[in-house]
């Protein structure tokens, strides 16, 4: 098997799979019906993203390895998700600016996957970026209204990108899956659209009357598997289906 | 592949085209232009078939409906989901667009309009109803992932606008 391919193709899909999860627990709790069918909507594109790329990965490892086995049935260890999209729903402002602080880097990398070699991981880039696009548009539209909103809603958004901004030196970590397909034509330098991601989220910060935080202290370790205490309660809901009744299909 | 062109033998068009989009039940698939390829090889008809939006959940439905229209015409048949080149709304015949107007969802205006009226909140999708134009988005997402929710000013009914996607 394609070992680095497998485990970059991860590295993309379990943030697509985590964040949709995060966005699907808003499903009935929206703080108003068209966020509620927005943000589920948001979630419904990110699961068909992941799928994308589970069917991939399970190809890969062949075996009969099911999309379902890839997606579904790993321990917390194995996922490697950005620690940024485990974060819970705390609030509205924290559900829009984990959105927001992810849409901007999810679009810049998938413009440079766009040009892979792979032509599946090209494809999927290809049919996600028009999705991605409405996304930031929603989550920027709501950074902006919250910040230039009232007092309550400012300070909620910014305390919002202030507690979220410790995890987002990781989204430009590489891993060693990470380099060897960059070297292969596959993979994506991330590290090359770090200034455009810091450039961008500024701007819009700037716009919305929000201070870019200063603090300079990251947290890591979502790559390699090392995740905050919120993805375990969030697998159990993930896998509880295919953990209780093995094998069920729909 | 990366065709834009379909490919579709003439015998299995009529058949093809009685299968309809599960969530717009007016529309038959090929007037949504989700149909790339459809031939026959060795009495086996193989059929490739794009996603409007990665995440729809109609594809699977869709997949079936082909395979039983299929049968019922005495064909065995292989679905493939493909994703390249990826679907756009430019796919959506001219039959179509008007079958989705009359159904009650605003066909997709071209990419400029399509973003003034979602971003700048200008009023310029026709209401379904009534034909004005004095009409305003209520929200950016609608009833499923392809649609926004509109609403007009003049007759006071709600509607969907399908979202261009290029």
């Amino acid at each position: 098997m394609k070992e680095n391919l497998y485990k970059y193709i991860l590295g993309i899909a379990d943030n697509s799979l985590i964040l949709g999860q995060r966005l699907g627990e808003l499903c009935g709790h929206g703080p108003s019906l068209e966020i509620d069918i927005a943000c589920t909507n948001i979630s419904l594109d990110l699961f068909g993203q992941s799928r994308s790329y589970y069917q991939y990965a399970a190809k890969l490892k062949g075996n009969e390895t099911t999309e379902d086995d890839v997606a579904l049935l790993r321990t917390e260890r194995e996922y490697v998700n950005l620690l940024l999209v485990e974060q819970p729903n705390r609030n509205f402002a924290h559900t829009m600016a984990r959105q927001f602080l992810f849409d901007v880097y999810h679009i810049l990398l998938l413009q440079e996957l766009e040009k892979s070699h792979d032509l599946t991981l090209a494809a999927i880039a290809k049919k996600s970026i028009k999705e991605v696009s409405y996304h930031l548009r929603f989550s920027s539209d709501w950074v902006k209204r919250l910040g230039n909103g009232t007092d309550v809603s400012h300070d909620k958004m910014q305390n919002a990108i202030d507690a979220l901004w410790t995890y987002t030196d990781e989204l430009f970590h590489q891993t060693d899956a990470d380099k060897a397909m960059i070297a292969e034509g596959v993979g994506v330098d991330i590290t090359k659209f770090k200034d455009s991601y810091e450039q961008k989220v500024a701007e819009i910060l700037t716009e919305a009357t929000l201070k870019v935080p200063e603090n300079k202290w990251f947290q890591k370790g979502g790559k390699q598997g090392i995740h905050t205490e919120h993805l375990g309660y969030l697998l159990s809901d993930l896998q509880y289906m295919q953990r209780t009744y093995p094998n069920m299909e729909w | 592949m990366t065709t834009t062109e379909q490919q579709i033998d003439k015998v299995l068009i009529p058949i093809l085209e009685q299968v309809s989009d599960p969530e717009i039940p007016v529309l038959s698939i090929m007037e949504m232009g989700v149909v790339r390829s459809a031939i026959i090889e060795n009495n086996i008809v193989k059929v490739e078939i794009t996603p409007t939006y990665s995440g729809c959940p109609a594809m699977d439905v869709i997949g079936d409906d082909i395979q039983k229209a299929l049968l019922d015409a005495g064909y065995q048949s292989k679905i493939d989901l493909i994703l390249a080149p990826a679907w756009t709304t430019d796919w959506i015949t001219p039959k179509g667009r008007k079958a989705l107007e009359e159904y009650g969802i605003a066909a997709p205006l071209d990419p400029i309009a399509d973003k003034e009226a979602l971003l700048d909140e200008k009023r310029i999708v026709k209401c379904t109803n009534c034909g004005s134009q004095n009409t305003k988005l209520v929200s950016q997402f609608g009833s499923t992932a392809c649609k926004a929710l509109f609403k007009c000013d003049d007759c006071q009914e709600p509607f969907d606008y399908f979202k261009c996607l290029k």
